[in-house]
């Protein structure tokens, strides 16, 4: 017997099996940043003063981070759209295009990361430094393991689209929801951090 | 089919199949060894904890003693010229709370039982992530390594208690950084386990089972799997922030102007250890609910089988889990009380607790209800079962007056709350765990344990954890706080219920001695016990057990997808010969 509903959806749920798994694990991922967030309130409230964001951070950086996830989300949707409409090579493009604009949020976070500490600015310093590098942290390691997975599905995971190019899709889909997720923890992060 | 049939395609699934001893025994991705795997760890993990506690135990009733025997093992930091160092007291006391119920009973209720059960009953060929199962398995036990490693840090194992409640832990030893790296790594597979469960549940059911067709046990399973995948979370966020105050010298949860030895800490400050405590919490409180759900699930089970009628309210038992599980979420700063959160939080808290106790009421009376008329057959997973329910119940209604902010000032962190969530995991969750390997254990290797051994273990182990539970409450109400080295040797309040400690000690000791006949009933009935003809040996209407041969076929568990007809509990079945009627017949047999 094999493992039923991994490539077609199950009639009376309407999804197949990876795509529930992700969106419950989406639902732990809110719980994760839920309780972060709400330590952010709790130690803001009994904080008896919090700099502004932007006194401290770059909020031009930031602003061009912002515009960089949201169109890489834009690629990410257009990839699988791409699939869904059987042309692999558009497919190709934006998912690479996808990866370009995830490494140019890296990277302008790096220069962020670097000049905080060439001022001497450590997560030691104050709760508001703390709470900056441990939230934006988190959320680069997350950055990082969805362009992991892309990368994947980009270079040798693409096989599978001549063997299987229904559940290739799939992961694609199931990739790219994740990867919605990502740009919308930054979505929250910047606000809270930057301009607040 | 016929026998000879039956034999040539299983050679045939041979052929096909031609495994590795690596593949087929150690990464496995079959739902079913994997669970056995996860058994296996856990009982380990359960004796290795239970061992600390043991150790703990002399200390309590003969203070200042060298241990015998064992003492001079020990390192010199542990214990100088024999006698229990008070550091390593508190690394025992930390390391037996997190080894119980993160690598013991959860990984036995969820992992192995959770595993090994719910595919069959709802007839699924495996669980729907098979390499994401095993990987859960894996880094479970790579939690476990971290964890025993932790022993051999400088300054020993963690040894801020099981709730690793800041500023201490903050400041603690490195033995604390390593369990909440082991935390991670623990919190990482459950996350994993409980989406593979979730999924498993919602998309594989076989044809015909529908929601209220399903076995209460996967229900249990199923509420515990979003139990675990919301509440762990925010642990692991709260285990990030303390390894950033650890590594990275930040002041989460260390307040403005902390003093340590007489000497200011060099911290920014402005963190709060209450923080944490929610954080803890919010997961610690659903925690209790992970460990008992599961439990309930099999006694369930047990009961239904062996009094050959149908559970007594099915429905409501399925609705009060469900309500449980929602309500859990919103209880847990009832094990706050006494941190001055302010009386109008309090009373919201104790409010939702006294709610949760309804559903809670709810299930066990069923449980109860259940037995009335039916013709009990005491099989030793029935006597397991039956021995839980008045169990549970002294562990649940002791916990009410806990769960009142007033009476659980004089309470809060003496021994009467040692004795009431003992009394809900071990003689409660514990018995209903050996219940499920005496019923399961046929399924798993085709053979059954011995029932004079089995007796024998019932016996010894529910009048020695009485013994050893029992007068904690006694202690508790006395005033004896929960955390000291000496057992209250040094407090006048403590004097006249200290000898009870001597009592404790030895029924803990006397509960490893009870142990023995499991031991050698589990080892010898795997290769010496009585086979099972046919594989429904309980005569059981559930689908593992009606269509599924004992052990399940490796790798698909049925021959056939098998359909589903009817509810789970039909034991008193007019029109079928056998006097029940599997899940898996047609309308008439």
């Amino acid at each position: 017997m094999d493992i039923p509903y991994t490539v077609d959806a199950r009639p009376d749920t309407g999804m197949y099996n990876a795509k529930l798994g992700i969106w419950l694990f989406l639902a732990s991922e809110v719980m994760l940043f839920g309780a972060l967030f709400s330590s952010y309130i709790l130690l803001r409230v009994a904080a008896p003063e919090w700099p502004r964001g932007a006194s401290i951070l770059s909020v031009p950086l930031a602003t061009l981070n912002t515009m960089l996830l949201i169109s890489s989300s834009v690629t990410m949707v257009m990839s699988w759209a791409s699939l869904k409409m059987k042309k692999f090579g558009a497919y190709r493009v934006y998912l690479g295009l996808t990866l370009l604009f995830g490494l140019g949020f890296l990277i302008v976070k790096s220069f962020e990361y670097g000049a905080k500490f060439s001022h001497h600015l450590y997560p030691g310093d104050s709760t508001f430094m703390a709470i900056y590098f441990t939230l934006t942290g988190l959320h680069v390691l997350h950055v990082l393991g969805g362009m992991i997975v892309n990368a994947y599905l980009w270079g040798p995971g693409a096989k599978m689209w001549k063997t299987a190019p229904e559940q290739f899709t799939n992961r694609v889909e199931v990739a790219g929801l994740y990867w919605h997720f990502v740009d919308l923890v930054w979505i929250f992060l910047f606000p809270v951090l930057y301009l607040l | 089919m016929s026998h000879s049939a039956d034999a040539v395609s299983h050679a045939d699934a041979h052929a096909h199949h031609e495994e590795s001893f690596w593949r087929k025994y150690v990464f496995s991705i079959d739902h079913k060894v994997i669970g056995i795997q996860y058994a296996i760890t856990s009982l380990l993990f359960l004796f290795f904890g239970f061992c600390l506690m043991m150790l703990m135990r002399w200390q309590l009733a003969f203070p200042y003693e060298p241990i015998p025997l064992i003492g001079s093992l020990l390192s010199e930091s542990m214990a100088p010229g024999g006698i229990m160092s008070p550091e390593f007291y508190n690394s025992l006391g930390a390391m037996h709370g997190t080894i119980m119920v993160f690598l013991g009973v959860v990984p036995l209720a969820v992992g192995a039982f959770g595993n090994f059960v719910v595919p069959l009953q709802i007839g699924a060929p495996d669980m729907a992530f098979p390499k994401l199962n095993m990987s859960s398995y894996w880094v479970y036990a790579a939690g476990g390594v971290v964890m025993l490693a932790s022993f051999f840090a400088p300054g020993g194992a963690a040894n801020s208690g099981w709730t690793s409640y800041p500023p201490l832990s903050d400041i603690a030893t490195t033995g604390q950084t390593m369990w909440l790296l082991g935390m991670v790594l623990l919190i990482t597979s459950s996350l994993l386990g409980s989406v593979n469960f979730i999924v498993t549940i919602i998309q594989l059911r076989a044809p015909g089972m529908t929601w209220m067709r399903l076995p209460f046990f996967v229900w249990a399973q199923l509420v515990t799997a979003f139990l675990l995948l919301l509440a762990f979370p925010p642990l692991e966020a709260a285990g990030v922030l303390q390894l950033m105050d650890r590594l990275a010298g930040t002041s989460f949860f260390l307040p403005t102007g902390l003093v340590v030895s007489g000497e200011a800490l060099s911290v920014s400050g402005g963190g709060s250890p209450l923080l944490w405590q929610h954080l803890f919490w919010f997961l610690a409180h659903p925690e209790v609910y992970v460990l008992i759900l599961p439990a309930m699930g099999i006694v369930a089970e047990i009961i239904a089988n062996n009094t050959r009628r149908p559970l007594f309210g099915y429905r409501s038992l399925v609705f009060s889990t469900i309500f449980l599980g929602f309500m859990s979420f919103i209880v847990w700063a009832h094990h706050m009380f006494l941190t001055g959160m302010g009386t109008s939080i309090s009373t919201f808290f104790q409010t939702t607790t006294m709610i949760i106790s309804v559903p809670s009421v709810v299930i066990l009376s069923a449980l109860f209800l259940s037995l009335w008329g039916g013709s009990i057959r005491f099989t030793t997973p029935m006597l397991f079962a039956l021995g839980f329910l008045p169990m549970f119940g002294i562990g649940g209604l002791t916990g009410l007056p806990l769960g009142l902010s007033a009476t659980d000032i004089p309470l809060h962190d003496t021994y009467y709350v040692i004795g009431h969530f003992h009394y809900v995991v071990a003689p409660g969750t514990i018995l209903a765990l050996f219940a499920g390997i005496y019923y399961w254990f046929p399924k798993a290797t085709g053979r059954k344990m011995n029932d004079r051994l089995g007796k024998l273990h019932f016996w010894g182990t529910i009048t020695f954890m009485n013994v050893i539970f029992m007068p904690m409450f006694i202690q508790g109400l006395a005033g004896v706080s929960r955390r000291l080295y000496d057992g209250g040797a040094q407090y006048a309040h403590a004097a006249p219920v200290l000898e009870w400690n001597v009592v404790m000690s030895i029924g803990a000791w006397a509960l490893a001695i009870a142990q023995i006949p499991f031991f050698i009933n589990f080892f010898r009935s795997m290769f010496k016990g009585e086979k099972v003809k046919d594989g429904n040996t309980w005569e059981a209407t559930t689908l593992e057990w009606s269509a599924a041969p004992s052990p399940p076929i490796a790798h698909g568990n049925f021959e056939t997808v098998p359909s589903v007809y009817r509810g789970p509990y039909e034991y008193s079945a007019p029109g079928f010969p056998q006097g029940y009627a599997p899940q898996n017949a047609p309308e008439k047999a």
